[in-house]
């Protein structure tokens, strides 16, 4: 639905995205992440045309993005950061006038406005004065907009930012709903997010592509070792070294000495020592209080990229 | 060109729906009122020519407070964004604009109406040189407006929009007043570019076809400037 090709746009003598191409097939929820900067905003705006890239190309639901822009921003329900809305428009009026911008016939209208209303959960502030709605409202007054003349592609910039903890979960399963009729491209730099509602990502930093692939592949890929926090009451000394001995194990950090101790275990790849920690603790006389095994998040995983990529460059 | 309506139809109801729209009107009424009733006392003649006249200074600082939202709001809370990547055209979304505020200017100075009925009342006015006057006050806001959208489209701030606007028709009108009476083509040349001249013969009762292309070409090139102000965006 949309291709990207080796897209770039500078500003002066700094490139907002370099060289990006990616691809999001039909039905697919596709997460730009990335740190803020990183790209994302622009991207989505030469996609919107709402800017025009410096070299490469881009097609939207098979229309070239710049040379056919009407027919792109047909398809397209964009929500920008920030969401901006006029003020002094109350919601229900707001979005007849998107409708009728966007050519919804006005027969369908009204119905196809009650729709968004309702799948938004807007309904009892339809009738308010959008600048005295809250944050969370607003955003899903923008939600309902991208919605009203049902498109096949939703562009979403940063759609949970500034949200209640409430809302954005609210959010996200409403853009999960969406993801089974609409394909999705969206923007965020939360990473939680990703993992809960993209199929695949892509992970952007200094206006360059860094990585691509479901979040599930992309963690396990970083995934060098795993580790297992241990909280252990008993001679700490004697199980530290005997920790250290078992097969597998790359390195044993002991904090909180005392009659209770806690190590970081870390280990090697695909070795599972959980069993082996127990009986060497517990020959060691040492009571378990805790024994816990920490997986790698997307969170490490962009860290780890995003970090990697500026070591490299300095 | 339907959309150009739906975007007219919103920028009516934003004007009615903030102070703006109200504001403008009360401040037009009082001073037009009351170098109406100044000439009138003066010169006992029933014509709204003289009183016209000095109203344009007036129409010359309220048509930017009128424009200078126009682009400039959209591009400061960023509601441009949505606007354009929705599927409409710039010239639509420009055109929309300008209708929209050439309307309320019309609006604005249609309560004058009730001074024509006042002179009727105490006398015997030249309706033919009334009706010219009108023609020709329209004509001139619709350039008025294209100069302060054009404004409006060049900058995110209103007060510099409606600042620079009001010094662009300021010099417009005084380069006409001032190079009156002025042999040589300098001064004809300014005559013709200011807008005193043009509006003059429309308050003598003659709608001569030169001032009428003076006033639609000027508006139209100007309209035509800003969309192309506006599509820049797309292409720089």
């Amino acid at each position: 639905m949309i291709k990207v090709n080796h897209l770039s746009k500078r500003y002066a003598d700094v490139y907002a995205i370099n060289d990006v191409s990616f691809e999001v097939p039909e039905g697919e929820i596709l997460g730009l992440l990335g740190p803020n900067g990183a790209g994302k905003t622009t991207t989505m705006r030469i996609l919107t045309c709402y800017m025009p890239a410096t070299s490469g190309s881009a097609l939207v639901a098979g229309f070239d993005v710049f040379r056919d822009s009407v027919n792109v921003r047909r398809q397209i329900g964009y929500l920008p950061e920030n969401v901006p809305l006029y003020p002094e428009m109350r919601v229900r009026e707001y979005l007849a006038f998107r409708a009728k911008l966007k050519k919804v016939p006005s027969r369908e209208r009204s119905k196809k406005i009650d729709e968004c209303i309702e799948k938004c959960r807007i309904t009892d502030v339809q009738k308010q004065i959008i600048g005295t709605l809250s944050k969370g409202y607003r955003q899903r007054v923008g939600l309902a907009d991208t919605l009203v003349h049902d498109p096949k592609i939703l562009i979403l910039d940063e759609p949970t930012i500034g949200l209640d903890p409430n809302q954005i979960r609210q959010v996200r399963q409403l853009i999960k709903e969406l993801g089974e009729k609409h394909t999705i491209l969206l923007s965020t730099h939360i990473l939680p997010e990703v993992e809960m509602i993209c199929s695949n990502v892509i992970i952007i930093n200094k206006g360059k592509i860094v990585a691509m692939d479901t979040p599930s592949n992309l963690a396990s890929q970083l995934r060098s070792g795993s580790n297992i926090g241990l909280e252990v009451r008993g001679n700490g000394e004697k199980i530290n070294s005997a920790l250290s001995g078992i097969k597998g194990v790359k390195k044993v950090t002991w904090h909180d000495k005392g009659e209770i101790s806690k190590y970081a275990v870390e280990t090697e790849k695909n070795v599972d020592i959980r069993e082996e920690v127990f009986a060497q603790v517990v020959k060691n006389s040492g009571i378990i209080r805790e024994m816990k095994q920490e997986s790698v998040t997307l969170e490490e995983v962009f860290h780890q990229i995003t970090m990697q990529e500026q070591e490299g460059t300095t | 060109m339907t959309n150009t309506g739906t975007i007219f139809q919103r920028e009516i109801n934003a004007y009615f729906l903030s102070p703006v729209a109200y504001i403008v009107i009360a401040v037009f009424m009082v001073f037009s009122g009351y170098f109406f009733s100044i000439m009138l006392g003066i010169t006992q003649e029933t014509t709204l020519r003289y009183s016209l006249a000095y109203t344009q200074f007036i129409l010359s600082i309220l048509t930017p407070v009128i424009t200078m939202r126009l682009m400039a709001e959209e591009s400061k809370t960023g509601t441009i964004e949505p606007l354009m990547t929705a599927p409409v055209t710039d010239f639509e979304v420009v055109f929309g604009k300008f209708l929209a505020a050439w309307a309320l200017y019309n609006i604005m100075i249609a309560p004058t109406a009730f001074y024509i009925i006042f002179l009727s009342w105490v006398g015997h006015p030249d309706y033919g040189t009334i009706v010219a006057s009108y023609i020709g006050l329209i004509l001139m806001g619709g350039l008025f407006v294209s100069i302060g959208l054009l404004v409006s489209a060049v900058t995110k701030n209103q007060i510099v929009a409606a600042v620079i606007g009001i010094v662009a028709l300021l010099i417009l009108l005084v380069i006409g007043l001032a190079s009156a009476g002025n042999e040589g083509w300098f001064y004809s040349c300014l005559r013709y570019i200011g807008t005193y001249d043009h509006w003059d013969a429309f308050s003598k009762g003659i709608v001569d076809t030169r001032d009428v292309v003076y006033y639609v070409s000027f508006t139209a090139l100007l309209i035509f400037i800003a969309i192309r102000i506006v599509e820049s965006r797309r292409w720089r």
